[in-house]
């Protein structure tokens, strides 16, 4: 099961690192990372792997929102598919 | 990997668009409920529910977490209760009432639909027994909804059903009164109802549904409107080409959602309601839409149009984003429920004709209006009987949900709070229907061809 990481919040140094640090905490994969800063705000999206999380993903959905909210920006963790079906036929 | 720009627009949809599941709805069969003795009847009642519910709020909220989009209400809809109580020795049906209340408390959800009757063509004794328990029935439970379907296409209107349905509005309404008449607010009187309605407060489970199913409810008024914003002044095509591919979108994650959910529960998944359900939250309004087409103010000329193009595109859009689509799919218009709506009632240019013209090409009907305190039983009777006949006649649901507002006139407000939001008291007719509805009897099937 893929999920899609969502970043986004003012840009300083070690977002990723401490995103990507959290994720192998939880034995999740990143597949895909792609970032941008729009209108001022960091916004970094990644593709992970969550089959082999070793947590349920509604807990790792809630942890990562703490690290979020410890590092003043807002960090998403939600199953791709709600993305694949909203915008692929 | 997914564009990074739909990735985006589906949060923005959540975040500043109120882009929501409505409802997961469990349809519940209580037909094996049924039992000569009350109280056996009642057990058998509160032990099924419990039973099929119990993981149903738990999974709802683990889906809300895992995809990230709210899922705002956890419902049940139960087997018409005239039909279950049908056998028990009884008077009043008040007590079952109570169960499906306390039943609902204990799965944790917020409504549970279907203390109702099918009496377009004629009530049985059973019938007669629920519709005259439902205004001490309101009164007597927190989140039990009644709904009594009056007509049908091939069935005509039961005028009998209608004359007594204005008292019962009005008696529930006394019974309800110290908490704003809330008691009429969860009473819906209805034309070709629908069994598979995943929304409150018309839900109920119908007789050829199955044992056991999950029906999803999807709503997205703000995300329509936002998306019209940016086709400003283009020509009607533009319009309704961009309200399809936005109620696509919307369906998807409804059908999404169902799916998971059914999975989860080992539950058949029955359909998506295509519904655009508003909310009294700003930004989630259907009248604004309306607005957004050009209309300085809803209720004016051409909304009628406005509405009829916004129906059909959303059903147009969402049918092909779901493998079942079904329930009431179409435009809702509750005025309680609709910031919009509200306002341009307060205003006065949305009245309850234009209203009633409007439902002519919408779902559902006249629902969350308030009209006055004095307003009569039989002008209440008169309105369910206008509303039924245009159902009856357009093969279409129709639906009345009125709030006689007691001690209360024009200009007042009824506040329900939560969803149902607040009403303000519209104007009626004040000469009377009174000989009208007095008549009785039944008004036939109309003809279904020579369509002019």
């Amino acid at each position: 099961m893929k999920a899609i990481v969502t970043v986004v919040g003012q840009d300083r140094v070690g977002i990723i690192a401490a995103v990507c640090a959290k994720l192998a905490e939880f034995n999740v994969n990143v597949l895909d990372i792609s970032q941008t800063v729009m209108q001022g705000y960091f916004t970094m999206m990644m593709a992970t792997e969550v089959s082999a999380c070793n947590v349920p993903l509604a807990e790792l959905v809630q942890r990562m929102d703490e690290l979020g909210v410890r590092m003043g920006l807002s960090i998403r963790v939600q199953r791709e598919d709600i993305f694949q079906s909203m915008h692929r036929i | 990997m997914l564009d990074q720009k739909d990735i985006l627009s589906t949060l923005d949809m959540i975040d500043n668009q109120h882009l929501d599941i409505r409802t997961i709805t469990m349809g519940i069969s209580l037909l094996d409920c049924a039992d000569p003795d009350l109280s056996i009847c009642c057990e058998k009642i509160y032990n099924k529910i419990t039973r099929c519910a119990k993981d149903l709020v738990r999974v709802g909220q683990e889906i809300e977490a895992e995809f990230g989009i709210p899922i705002v209400n956890k419902r049940i809809s139960v087997t018409p209760i005239s039909l279950v109580a049908a056998a028990c020795q009884t008077d009043s049906y008040v007590e079952i009432a109570k169960t499906l209340d306390r039943a609902a408390k204990t799965c944790g959800v917020n409504f549970i639909g279907g203390f109702s009757a099918l009496v377009q063509k004629g009530c049985t004794e059973s019938d007669w027994k629920l519709i005259r328990s439902i205004p001490e029935a309101m009164a007597a439970t927190d989140m039990v909804c009644a709904s009594v379907n009056v007509g049908s296409t091939k069935a005509g209107i039961n005028m009998d059903a209608v004359a007594e349905m204005g008292r019962v509005v009005k008696k529930t309404a006394e019974l309800t009164r110290d908490n704003d008449c809330l008691g009429c607010a969860k009473l819906v009187v209805f034309a070709n109802a629908v069994e598979d309605n995943p929304f409150m407060a018309g839900a109920f489970h119908g007789v050829g549904e199955p044992e056991c199913v999950i029906n999803v409810g999807v709503s997205g008024p703000g995300v329509v409107y936002h998306a019209l914003q940016s086709v400003k002044g283009q020509p009607f095509d533009v319009v309704a080409e961009t309200v399809k591919k936005t109620a696509f979108r919307i369906t998807r994650m409804g059908q999404l959602v169902g799916v998971e959910a059914s999975r989860r529960l080992g539950v058949p998944f029955g359909i998506v309601d295509l519904s655009l359900a508003p909310t009294p939250a700003i930004g989630d309004s259907v009248a604004r839409i309306l607005e957004e087409m050009g209309l300085e103010v809803c209720g004016t000329h051409g909304t009628t149009a406005a509405l009829a193009l916004l129906n059909d595109a959303v059903k147009k859009g969402g049918v092909m984003a779901s493998n079942h689509v079904g329930g009431l799919s179409g435009a809702f218009i509750p005025v309680s429920e609709d910031e919009g709506m509200i306002a341009a009632a307060e205003r006065g240019t949305l009245v309850l004709d234009k209203l009633e013209a409007m439902t002519c090409v919408c779902s559902v009907g006249l629902d969350m209006i308030a009209v006055p305190g004095d307003t009569s039983a039989a002008t209440i009777s008169a309105i369910i009987a206008d509303e039924a006949a245009i159902g009856m006649v357009n093969t279409k649901t129709t639906a009345v949900r009125i709030i006689p507002a007691l001690g209360k006139g024009v200009g007042d407000r009824v506040e329900m709070g939560g969803l149902l939001g607040s009403a303000p008291v519209m104007p009626v007719h004040c000469e009377s229907s009174e000989a009208f509805i007095a008549r009785g009897g039944r008004i036939p099937a109309p003809l279904q061809s020579l369509k002019n």
